[in-house]
C-alpha cells in the first residue's frame, strides 16, 4: 500500500481559492449552527456524558448485545448475516441479490459500504448501483469518494456539479442554480428507484432490545430504498449497537445537532422487520472493528456517530479537503480510524491536526480524538514511519527544547536570523511549515528578556 | 454460522473490563409549552402550521391549499381525498400522489417531529412518494421531548 501523502494531495485543492475560501465557510457554518444548537439544550453536557457512557458499556458487552439484537430481528422475520471482512460483506450482498435475479439496487448514503468498496464489487458483477443521496450520488457520478461523512461532496461549488450534471445528466452546463442541480438528480433518480429491485440502507443505531435499527437521513431517500423496492438489506457495523430504545433519545437529540445544528434529521426512520409480501437481511459487519475493541487506547473511536462534528471544526481539514486524507474516513476521526485498518498507508494523518484539540470538546460522545493523534504520532515514531525531514527536525528540536541554554541561544540566533536573512534561505524546502503561509514578523525581544527587564525594572 | 461464532468470540476476547449502564433521565423538568416549541422547531425544519379551519371542513381547506394537486390520497377518515390508502395494493402505485393526509400516531415538541409507521400509513411508500405531507395532529398527542418519544408509556 503506498504511503497517503496528505500535505500533498491537500496541495491541489488549497491551489483554488475559491474552492477553499467557500469550503472552509460551509464547514465552519455548519460548526456554527451547531452550537447553537448545543447551547440551546440546557442538559447538553450531561448528554454527551450519557451517550459516552451507554457507548462504552455496549461496547464492553458488545457480544451479548448483538446476540439479543439477532435473536430479536430473526423473531420479527429478518434474515441476520454475519461478516467478517469487507469482501464477505460483498459476497453475502452479491448472493442475497443474485438469488432472486435482482439487477439494480438503489441505496441510501451508507459509510459502511463505502468502507467495504460494495459498489465496485458489484457493478463488476453487473449489478447497477445508485446512490440516492443528492450529495453521494454526485460524488458517484463523478467517480470520487466521499469528502465528508455528512454531506459528501461538500468540496464542489455548485458550478462543478453543474460540470457533472451536465456530463452524466445531460443538464445545462452554464445553469448552476441549486434548484435546478437538485430538481434534476430528483427527476432522474425518482424512475430508478421505482424500478429497483433491491433497496439498501446503513444504518445509524441498532437497537438490542428490539431488534430494529434506526436510519437517519435528510432527503427521504433511505425510506424510498426501503419501502418501494420488496426487498430491503441494510449492512450495518457492529458498533452501532444500543441497548435499549429508550437510549434513542440521547443520540438523536445529539446526532443532527451536532452535524448540522438542526433539531434532527428530517426523517429517522425505524426498521424492525420486513413488510408484508416483502424481504428484510442484516449483515453484521466486523471488518477490523473487533481488532479495534482489543487496542487499549484506541478502542475509545468504536463510540463514533459518524456526525462530522469534528471535521467541521477541525481548521486542518477545512483547508485541505477530506480527498486529501485519501481514506474513506477523513478528518480528525479518520486520523484515528484510518490508522487502526493500515498504520503504513495512513501514518500521515496524525500528523494532519494542530492538536487544538476542538474535536474533542464538539464530539457528542466524548472520544478524546486529539489525544488518540498524539497516541498515534508517538507510535508512528517509535516504529520508525516517519518522514525523514520531520524526524531530523524533531531530533534537532528535541534536543534545543530540552536545555535551556541552548534554547535561549537559538531563539536569539532565530529571532536575529528571520531579521536578515534573505527569503529564499528561510522558505527552504525543509521548511515545511513557511510553504503556505508567511513567517510571522519576529519580536523585538524574547519573553525571558521581557521577563528578566520587568523583574529588574521592580 | 462459523462466522458469526468467530466474530463473537474474536469480540468477547477483545472486550474490555466491563463498564456500567448510566440511567437516562427524561429531562422533562420546566420544559415550554409543548404546542409553542412544535411550532417554533416546525418553521426550523421547514414544516408549514396550519390552524384547523373554523368550518371544520379539511377536505375543501385541503383542496385550496393544493389547488392543482391532482392526485389526493388519503389514509384518514376525516378526508375523502381521490384515493383511499385501503384500496392500494401495491408501494409503486403511490408514485403519482401529489398530496397524502396521514394522522401520526404523536408528535414530539422539541424537534417538531411526528411518528407515522405502518399502522397510521397503512402502505408506507405513500409517506416519501407523495409530493406533499398533511398530517392531522391532535395538540394532546405532541409530547415534550424526544425522551419521552422513546419511553415505554408508563402504565398508572
Amino acid at each position: 500500500m503506498k504511503r497517503v501523502d496528505h500535505v500533498k494531495a491537500s496541495r491541489n485543492f488549497i491551489a483554488d481559492e475559491k474552492h477553499i475560501e467557500f469550503h472552509d465557510k460551509r464547514l465552519w457554518g455548519l460548526r456554527t449552527s451547531r452550537d447553537a444548537a448545543a447551547h440551546g439544550i440546557p442538559e447538553w453536557e450531561a448528554l454527551r456524558t450519557l451517550a459516552s457512557g451507554i457507548k462504552e458499556h455496549t461496547l464492553t458487552h458488545l457480544a451479548d448485545y448483538l446476540e439479543e439484537f439477532e435473536r430479536n430481528a430473526i423473531n420479527n422475520g429478518v434474515v441476520v448475516h454475519w461478516a467478517a471482512d469487507a469482501e464477505e460483506h460483498n459476497r453475502i450482498v452479491h448472493e442475497i441479490l443474485s438469488k432472486r435475479g435482482a439487477k439494480s439496487l438503489v441505496k441510501s448514503k451508507s459509510m459502511l459500504t463505502e468502507e467495504c468498496g460494495m459498489r465496485e464489487y458489484l457493478e463488476a458483477r453487473g449489478i447497477l448501483v445508485v446512490e440516492t443521496d443528492l450529495g453521494e450520488r454526485i460524488q458517484q457520478l463523478d467517480d470520487e469518494k466521499p469528502s465528508h461523512i455528512v454531506v459528501p461532496a461538500v468540496h464542489k461549488l455548485a458550478v462543478d456539479v453543474a460540470d457533472v450534471f451536465a456530463r452524466k445528466l445531460g443538464t445545462d452546463p452554464n445553469n448552476s442554480d441549486v434548484y435546478y442541480l437538485a430538481d434534476a438528480q430528483r427527476q432522474t433518480t425518482r424512475p430508478l428507484i421505482l424500478n429497483a429491485d433491491a433497496g439498501m440502507t446503513g444504518c445509524n443505531f441498532a437497537i438490542a432490545e428490539t431488534g430494529g435499527i434506526t436510519v437517519c437521513t435528510n432527503e427521504g431517500n433511505a425510506d424510498l430504498s426501503a419501502n418501494v423496492p420488496p426487498l430491503h438489506i441494510a449492512s450495518i457495523g457492529i458498533e452501532k449497537l444500543i441497548p435499549k430504545l429508550e437510549h434513542l433519545g440521547v443520540f438523536v437529540r445529539m446526532l443532527s445537532r451536532s452535524a448540522l445544528g438542526s433539531p434532527i434529521t428530517q426523517y429517522t426512520s425505524h426498521f424492525r422487520g420486513p413488510r408484508v409480501g416483502g424481504e428484510m437481511h442484516y449483515v453484521l459487519v466486523d471488518n477490523g472493528r473487533s481488532e479495534r475493541l482489543a487496542m487499549d487506547d484506541f478502542w475509545y473511536s468504536l463510540k463514533c456517530i459518524r456526525c462530522g462534528a469534528c471535521m467541521n471544526t477541525c481548521p486542518v481539514y477545512r483547508r485541505s479537503g477530506g480527498l486529501s486524507y485519501g481514506g474513506v474516513y477523513s478528518g480528525p476521526i479518520g486520523a484515528i480510524i484510518n490508522p487502526t485498518y493500515d498504520l503504513k498507508k495512513y501514518s500521515a494523518l496524525p500528523f494532519a491536526s494542530t492538536m487544538n484539540g476542538s474535536c474533542t470538546n464538539v464530539c457528542p460522545v466524548r472520544i478524546n480524538i486529539h489525544e488518540q493523534i498524539y497516541k498515534w504520532r508517538q507510535i508512528i515514531a517509535e516504529r520508525h514511519e516517519l518522514p525523514f525531514v520531520k524526524k531530523e527536525a524533531m531530533k534537532a528540536a528535541g534536543k534545543v527544547l530540552a536545555n535551556p541554554k541552548l534554547y535561549r541561544a537559538a531563539m536569539k540566533t532565530a529571532n536575529g536570523a528571520l531579521a536578515t536573512l534573505p527569503r529564499a534561505f528561510i522558505y527552504n524546502p525543509f521548511n515545511a511549515w513557511g510553504k503556505q503561509r508567511e513567517v510571522p514578523a519576529s519580536p523585538k525581544y524574547t519573553f525571558r528578556d521581557w521577563y528578566l527587564k520587568r523583574n529588574k525594572a521592580k | 454460522m462459523s462466522n458469526r461464532q468467530a466474530i463473537l468470540a474474536k469480540l468477547r476476547a477483545a472486550q474490555p473490563a466491563p463498564r456500567p449502564l448510566p440511567m437516562v433521565p427524561l429531562f422533562d423538568h420546566n420544559l415550554p409549552p409543548a404546542l409553542m416549541t412544535f411550532k417554533q422547531s416546525l418553521a426550523l425544519i421547514g414544516g408549514t402550521w396550519v390552524d384547523a379551519p373554523a368550518d371544520g371542513d379539511i377536505e375543501a381547506a385541503i383542496r385550496a391549499r393544493f389547488p392543482t394537486a391532482q392526485v389526493i390520497c388519503s389514509a384518514v377518515d376525516e378526508v375523502r381525498g381521490s384515493r383511499r390508502i385501503e384500496d392500494v395494493a401495491d408501494p409503486h402505485d403511490l408514485f403519482d400522489v401529489d398530496v397524502a393526509v396521514v394522522r401520526p400516531a404523536f408528535a414530539v415538541a422539541e424537534t417538531a417531529s411526528i411518528w407515522l409507521s405502518e399502522a397510521e400509513y397503512r402502505v408506507n411508500s405513500l409517506g416519501y412518494l407523495a409530493q406533499h405531507l398533511v398530517a392531522l395532529l391532535d395538540l394532546d398527542d405532541i409530547v415534550g421531548n424526544l425522551h419521552h418519544a422513546y419511553h415505554p408509556p408508563v402504565s398508572d
